[in-house]
C-alpha cells in the first residue's frame, strides 16, 4: 500500500470539513475523486500536501509506511507527494527553468544526491517539455506569470513530470480547460502512468476521466467517501448528478 | 429645452407606435417597456457634465429624429460582403433588430426568439453598471435571439451573429438584443459583427447583449463593429461568469462616428475567468468610447485585459477600465493594459484606469502608454534598408496584431486585420 | 496563525548585524547650531572665505525656513540644537596610506567587509571611506591620478581644487534647495570629490562608504561628481550606523554634473540603522540627490534602501542637454516601524530625453512604503519618453504601500509608459514552492529576488550579491 488514509478529521477555520476520511491507493493505481462543491476534495488533496491553512484533528495518512502528517511541506515533496495546484501560484522574476531546477535539486539533496548538472538538467527539461507541448518561451517566462489558466495547469504536469514523484495528487486540473488543453493536459498525465506511481485525479466533471481513465471512482459528500467503485460509477454520476447519492447516503445516515 | 422636449416627442412618438404591435406586449413586457422608457425620459441623453460621459458628446445623437428601425430584409450578396471571407460556422443573420434567417444548428444549440423567448430570456439578470441605454433598448426591442448551450455541450464550430442596419427613411433606432446562455461546462464561441447596409445612411443602433457563463463553462466572444462612418453605435455587453467558468472577449472597432462599448463582467463564482481585449482604430471625425467594468466578486478569479487604439486624423478616443476588487475576492489577480498610438497631432485619448480595490491579499496591475510611433524602432528599420512607409505600416501592423492574435477564429482574424489596413490605408 | 506566517515573522526580526560601536577617540562638537557653529566649523577645516559665504548664505535661508511636511511620513519633530554637527576621528589627520588609518577604524570597515585592502581593491573598486563626518582613506589614488581622475575626500578637494569644486558645488542642488539641503549645505563635513576629465573612462568601480559613529551627531556628506565630456564613471556608496536609542540626522547633497557625452551610474545601499523592533532609535535619512545631464549624457541612480527609521529621498535627473537619458532604480524595504518615502523626479528640457523609473517597496511588518515621483516635460522637449513601473510587495497585513505618481506633461509628441502594481507575499506562494521541496527561507528569498531582479541587475556585479544578502537580512523575520 502507497498511501493510507484512515478515519481523517480536518478542520479549517472552526469548521469540521472532512469527517472520518478513509482511502487507500496502491503503486499503479489511479484513482479520481469526484463530489459536488464544498465537499471536501480539494481539502483532502490540500492536507496531503500539508497545506498549512488546516488543522488534521483525528486520524493518520501513511504513505510509504512513514507518518506523512509528521511531515513538513518540503519534506513530503522530497519523499515524493506531488500536488498539481487547483490555483497554481505566480511568482514574478523567477523564470520557470530556475524555479523547477531549485525544486529538483532540492528533492536530490534531500535524498543525499548531488545537484544535476547544466547539461543533465536541460536534457531533462526538453524530453519532458515535449511531453507537455511546452515551448521554449514558456520555460523562460517567470513561473505562471502571465500564463493563461490553461498553460498554468499544463506547467503543473509539466512539473510533475520533472520531479518523478510517488504520488500525483491532481486538485481540479481541469477547471478552466477548454477542450484541446484539456486533452494536452492529458496526455501529459496518461504518459506518467507507471507501475510504481499512482495519482488521485479530484475533479468535479466526468469529463476528464474520459481522457484519464481511473482504475477506482470515489464519491466524497459530506466529509466522507460515501460511495467507491469502477470507472462507471463515475458515468452514473454524470448523468444523475450528485444530488441522488447526497439523499441516499443521508437516508442510510439518517 | 425646446429641443430636449422635441428629441423626446420622436422617441415618444415612436414608442406610441410601437404599443401597436404585438411585440410591445408579448409576455408581460409591457409594463417593463413603459418602466424602462419612464426612467430613459426622467435621465434622458446624458451630457458631457455627466462623469461617465465626460469626455463623449452624444449630442449629435440626441439630436437625430429618431424612430423605431422597420422591419426589412436584405439581399444575400449583402450579408456575404458583410460577413468574414471563408468559414465561420453557424451564422444568424438579424437585421435592424429581428432574426431574419435561421439555419440548421450544430448539437447542443438552440435558438430562441421573441415568440419563443422565456421569461428569464426577456428579463435576464443584468449586473449593475454601464449607463441608461440599456433603459432604451428595453423600451424598444421588437426581437430577440437567444442563444443557449446545453450544458456539457462542445460546440467547436463558432456561431456568428450578424446584425445588419438597413436605413431608408429618418434615422432608424435600432435596438439589437442578445442572450447567450452557456450551459454548466459547456464550450462555445459567439461571433458577432454589426455594421450597415449603407455606407451613407445615418442609423444609431443601441445594442444589448447578456451574457450567462455557468460553472465550469467556456465562452469566447468576439465582437466587430464595422459600422459606416456616419452612424452610432452604443453597445452593452453585460456578463456573469460562475464559478470555475472562463469568459474571453474581443471586442474590435473599426466604424461609427461615435461609437461606444459599455463592458460589465461580474466574477462571481471562486476561480471565475476573464479576459477584456480590444482594438479600436479611429479615423476623420470618429469618437470612440470604451467604458470596462471587472467586478471581482469572489476569491481566486483572475482578470486580464489589453486594450489597444490607434487614432489618426481628428479621431478622439476614451478609455475608462475600472477594476473592483470586493472584501471577498481575495487572491484576485488583475491585470489591465491600455496603450494607445496616436498618428496625428489633433488625434486625442483620454485615458482613466480606475482601481477600487477593498481586499487585502490581491495582485493589481495596470498599465498605460500612450504616445507616437517609436521613432527609434521606425529608424532602426529604416536603417535596415525599409522605406519609411513600409516601416510604419509594418509597425503598426504588429501593433494591432498583438491584440488580434488573441482571437482563435482565423478568419475573423485576418477579416479584421483587413479592416483594420484598409482604414489605415496600409497594403494588406 | 501557521506556521508559514510565523516563518515570515522570524524572518523579518533578524537583527541589525551592523550594529556594534567602535571606540575611538573624536573631536566633536558641543550640541547647538548657530553662526558661531558655522564659522568654527568652516575654521575647523581650514576653509577658504568663499566657502564660509556659501555655508553662512545657507544657513541663513535654512532658519527662515520649516521641515516640509508634505511626505507621507510620521516624523517626530527634530531638535536640530541637540545635534553636534562636527565630530572626526582625534588619530587621524593626514594619511598617506591605508596603514596609518587607525587601527579601530580599520577593524570597523573589515568588520562591515568594506573593501578597503588592497586585495579587495583587486576586485577593481577604489574606496574612500567615511566614518563620523570624516574621510579617512581612499585606495588607488595614484593609479587613477595616472588617468587624470581626482578621487579623494570633499575637504581635500576644496584644498586641492578649489577652482573645480568651487565651480560646481550647489550648480545642480542651491543652497536654497529645500529645508535639509540647505541644512547640509551650512555644515556638511565631509564626503566624496570626483572629477573624471574629458573623454576618460574610469577603469575601475569607485566607492565610498559612510558610517556615523559617535552620538548624536549627525552626518552630513556632500558629495560632488563632476564628469567631463565623454567620460564615464560607476561609483558606489554604501551606509551604515550602530545600534543606538535615540534618532540619528543624516542629511546628505549629492550632486552630479553629466557633461556632454558623459555617463555617471551611481548606485546606493543604505543601511542605516532602523531602530529596533519596537520602533525606538534608527536614523533619520533626508537626502537631497541630484544630476545634471547635458546632451547625450546619462545618468543612472539605482538604490537599495534597507535601513534608516525613516528614509526621505529621490535623486533625480535633470535633462537638460538634447538626446540626455535618466534612469531610476529603486528598492526599498521597510520592516518593523521603518518608514520610506522615496522615488525620483525625472525633468525632460532637452529634445529626445528619455527617463526610465523602476520602484520597488517591499513593506513588512508595521514598514509603511511610498513611492514618489514626477514626471514632468517641458514645452520644447520634444520626443521626450518616460517609461515608469512601480511595484509594491507587502509582507503581512499591518504593513503599507503607498503610490504616488505626477505627470506633468507640457508638449504632445511626450511619450509616457507607466505600470503599477500591488501584491502579496503570502503564504499560498510559499506553499507552493514547499510543494515542490523548496525549504521556506529560500523561498523567500527566491521570490523577494524575483520580485527586485529589475534593479539588481543594474548594480555593479561586486555589489549585487551583497545587495542580496542585505536585503533577505533585512527582512529576515518578516516572512511566513
Amino acid at each position: 500500500m502507497l498511501l493510507e488514509i484512515k478515519d481523517l478529521r480536518v478542520k479549517a477555520e472552526d469548521k469540521e470539513i472532512l469527517k472520518g476520511l478513509n482511502l487507500s491507493v496502491n503503486a499503479g493505481e489511479v484513482h479520481a475523486v469526484m463530489g459536488p462543491n464544498g465537499s471536501g476534495k480539494s481539502t483532502l488533496a490540500r492536507v496531503l500536501a500539508g497545506h498549512p491553512g488546516y488543522e488534521v484533528t483525528g486520524g493518520s495518512i501513511t504513505f510509504d509506511g512513514k507518518d506523512l502528517l509528521e511531515l513538513e511541506p518540503e519534506e513530503r515533496a522530497c519523499e515524493g507527494v506531488f500536488m498539481a495546484f487547483q490555483y497554481p501560484v505566480e511568482i514574478a522574476g523567477i523564470n520557470n527553468t530556475y524555479f523547477l531546477k531549485a525544486a529538483v535539486n532540492a528533492v536530490r539533496k534531500y535524498h543525499g544526491k548531488s545537484d544535476l548538472d547544466a547539461v543533465e538538467f536541460m536534457q531533462l527539461l526538453r524530453a519532458k517539455a515535449k511531453l507537455l507541448e511546452m515551448d521554449q518561451a514558456m520555460l523562460g517566462r517567470s513561473v505562471n506569470e502571465g500564463f493563461s489558466g490553461g498553460e498554468k495547469k499544463r506547467n503543473e504536469i509539466f512539473q510533475m513530470a520533472m520531479l518523478e514523484p510517488r504520488l500525483g495528487v491532481l486538485d481540479e486540473t481541469d477547471s478552466g480547460l477548454d477542450i484541446d488543453a484539456l486533452k494536452i493536459v492529458s496526455n501529459g498525465v496518461n504518459a506518467l502512468r507507471t507501475p510504481d506511481r499512482a495519482m488521485i485525479v479530484v475533479t468535479h466533471y466526468q469529463r476528464l476521466l474520459n481522457y484519464i481513465v481511473p482504475d477506482v471512482v470515489h464519491v466524497l459528500t459530506g466529509g466522507r467517501i460515501v460511495r467507491s467503485g469502477g470507472r462507471e460509477l463515475a458515468l452514473e454520476l454524470e448523468e444523475k448528478g450528485y444530488g441522488w447519492i447526497e439523499a441516499e447516503t443521508a437516508g442510510a445516515r439518517g | 429645452m425646446t429641443q430636449l422636449a422635441e428629441r423626446h416627442d420622436s422617441l415618444a412618438a415612436g414608442f406610441e407606435a410601437l404599443k401597436r404591435e404585438p411585440a410591445f406586449g408579448h409576455q408581460g413586457l409591457a409594463e417593463t417597456r413603459t418602466q424602462a422608457f419612464d426612467r430613459f425620459l426622467s435621465r434622458g441623453f446624458p451630457t458631457t457634465r455627466d462623469e461617465e460621459w465626460r469626455f463623449t458628446n452624444i449630442a449629435p445623437i440626441a439630436a437625430l429624429p429618431l424612430a423605431p428601425a422597420a422591419a426589412r430584409t436584405i439581399d444575400a450578396d449583402v450579408t456575404a460582403r458583410l460577413q468574414p471571407a471563408g468559414p465561420v460556422g453557424v451564422s444568424l443573420v438579424v437585421v435592424n433588430g429581428r432574426l431574419v434567417d435561421t439555419p440548421a444548428l450544430p448539437a447542443g444549440v438552440t435558438i430562441r426568439t421573441l415568440d419563443t423567448a422565456t421569461s428569464s430570456d426577456l428579463r435576464p439578470m443584468r449586473p449593475a453598471g454601464g449607463t441608461i441605454f440599456p433603459e432604451l433598448n428595453t423600451a424598444f426591442f421588437q426581437d430577440l435571439v437567444v442563444i443557449e448551450i446545453a450544458p456539457k455541450a462542445i460546440v467547436i464550430d463558432p456561431i456568428q451573429v450578424l446584425f445588419v442596419t438597413v436605413a431608408d427613411g429618418d434615422a432608424p433606432l435600432v435596438s439589437p438584443r442578445l442572450v447567450i446562455r452557456a450551459g454548466e461546462a459547456s464550450q462555445a464561441t459567439i461571433f458577432e459583427t454589426y455594421a450597415d447596409a449603407s455606407p451613407d445612411a445615418v442609423a444609431f443602433v443601441n445594442a444589448v447583449v447578456d451574457v450567462d457563463v455557468a460553472p465550469g463553462a467556456i465562452v469566447d466572444h468576439v465582437k466587430l463593429q464595422r459600422q459606416n462612418p456616419v452612424s452610432f453605435h452604443l453597445g452593452g455587453t453585460f456578463v456573469r461568469v460562475a464559478r470555475a467558468g472562463t469568459f474571453t472577449s474581443h471586442a474590435v472597432t473599426v466604424g461609427g462616428r461615435i461609437g461606444r462599448n459599455d463592458i460589465v463582467s461580474v466574477l462571481d463564482g471562486e476561480g471565475a475567468t476573464c479576459t477584456l481585449n480590444g482594438l479600436y482604430v479611429g479615423t476623420g471625425d470618429a469618437l470612440i468610447d470604451t467604458h470596462t467594468t471587472i467586478d471581482h466578486a469572489k476569491p481566486h478569479c483572475p482578470s486580464h485585459e489589453i486594450y489597444k487604439g490607434i487614432l489618426a486624423g481628428r479621431a478622439r478616443a476614451v478609455f475608462n477600465g475600472k477594476i473592483l476588487v470586493r472584501l471577498d475576492a481575495q487572491k484576485t489577480d488583475a491585470k489591465q493594459t491600455n496603450k494607445a498610438l496616436l498618428l496625428t497631432d489633433e488625434a486625442q485619448i483620454n485615458t482613466k484606469p480606475q482601481l477600487e480595490i477593498f481586499a487585502d491579499d490581491v495582485k493589481c496591475t495596470h498599465g498605460a502608454a500612450i504616445g507616437q510611433l517609436d521613432e527609434d524602432a521606425l529608424f532602426y528599420l529604416k536603417a535596415r534598408g525599409i522605406g519609411a512607409l513600409d516601416a510604419r505600416n509594418m509597425l503598426l501592423h504588429a501593433f494591432a496584431d498583438d491584440v488580434l492574435t488573441g482571437i482563435r477564429l482565423e478568419t475573423v482574424r485576418t477579416t479584421t486585420m483587413a479592416l483594420v489596413e484598409q482604414m489605415l490605408g496600409l497594403p494588406a | 496563525m501557521s506556521t508559514s506566517t510565523e516563518t515570515i515573522e522570524q524572518l523579518a526580526t533578524r537583527e541589525y548585524k551592523y550594529g556594534f560601536e567602535t571606540e575611538i577617540e573624536t573631536d566633536q562638537f558641543a550640541p547647538g547650531l548657530d553662526e558661531d557653529v558655522v564659522r568654527r566649523l568652516s575654521a575647523t577645516k581650514g576653509e577658504p572665505e568663499w566657502l564660509l559665504e556659501f555655508r553662512l548664505k545657507a544657513f541663513r535661508v535654512w532658519q527662515k525656513m520649516t521641515a516640509p511636511t508634505w511626505h507621507n511620513l510620521k516624523i517626530e519633530p527634530i531638535d536640530y540644537q541637540a545635534i553636534s554637527y562636527y565630530s572626526a576621528p582625534k588619530k587621524k589627520p593626514e594619511l598617506k596610506s591605508l596603514d596609518e588609518v587607525d587601527p579601530e577604524v580599520r577593524r570597523t570597515f573589515e568588520k562591515l567587509g568594506i573593501p578597503i585592502e588592497e586585495q579587495k581593491a583587486l576586485a577593481g573598486v577604489a574606496v574612500d571611506a567615511v566614518f563620523d563626518s570624516v574621510s579617512v582613506a581612499t585606495t588607488f589614488r595614484e593609479k587613477l591620478a595616472e588617468l587624470g581622475i581626482i578621487f579623494c575626500s570633499f575637504s581635500e578637494a576644496v584644498k586641492e581644487h578649489p577652482d573645480l569644486v568651487r565651480q560646481y558645488l550647489g550648480s545642480v542642488v542651491p543652497y536654497t534647495d529645500n529645508f535639509f539641503a540647505s541644512l547640509n549645505s551650512a555644515v556638511f563635513s565631509d564626503g566624496s570629490f570626483i572629477y573624471l576629465p574629458r573623454g576618460v573612462r574610469c577603469p575601475m568601480e569607485l566607492s565610498t562608504y559612510f558610517r556615523i559613529n559617535a552620538k548624536n551627531t549627525g552626518q552630513f556628506e556632500r558629495t560632488l561628481i563632476v564628469a567631463d565630456e565623454g567620460a564615464s564613471v560607476s561609483y558606489l556608496e554604501g551606509c551604515t550606523a550602530p545600534m543606538r536609542d535615540e534618532n540619528q540626522l543624516h542629511a546628505a547633497v549629492v550632486e552630479l554634473v553629466a557633461l556632454d557625452g558623459s555617463t555617471i551610474k551611481y548606485s546606493t545601499i543604505q543601511n542605516w540603522y532602523p531602530g529596533d523592533a519596537n520602533g525606538k532609535g534608527g536614523i533619520y535619512n533626508f537626502v537631497t540627490k541630484r544630476g545634471k545631464a547635458m546632451a547625450n549624457a546619462k545618468i543612472t541612480w539605482t538604490q537599495v534602501e534597507t535601513g534608516s527609521a525613516i528614509t526621505w529621498k529621490y535623486p533625480s535627473c535633470i535633462l537638460v542637454g538634447d538626446n540626455s537619458i535618466g534612469e531610476f532604480y529603486s528598492v526599498a524595504t521597510t520592516n518593523n516601524w521603518q518608514q520610506a518615502d522615496t522615488g525620483t523626479k525625472m525633468i525632460h528640457l532637452g529634445k529626445n530625453t528619455r527617463s526610465t523609473i523602476v520602484s520597488k517597496g517591499i513593506s513588512a511588518g508595521f514598514g509603511q512604503n511610498t513611492y514618489r515621483g514626477e514626471v514632468r516635460v517641458g514645452k520644447n522637449a520634444h520626443n521626450a519618453r518616460n517609461y515608469s513601473q512601480c511595484d509594491s510587495l507587502l509582507i503581512g497585513d499591518r504593513c503599507g504601500a503607498h503610490t504616488f505618481p505626477y505627470l506633468e506633461i507640457k508638449n504632445t509628441s511626450a511619450k509616457v509608459e507607466h505600470e503599477a502594481s500591488t501584491s502579496k507575499i503570502g503564504e499560498d506562494q510559499i506553499f507552493y514552492c514547499r510543494q515542490r521541496g523548496i525549504p521556506t527561507e529560500d523561498a523567500v528569498n527566491m521570490i523577494v529576488s524575483g520580485f527586485c531582479k529589475e534593479v539588481f541587475r543594474e548594480l555593479p556585479m561586486e555589489f549585487a550579491v551583497e545587495a542580496q544578502k542585505l536585503l533577505s537580512i533585512s527582512l529576515e523575520g518578516s516572512v511566513g
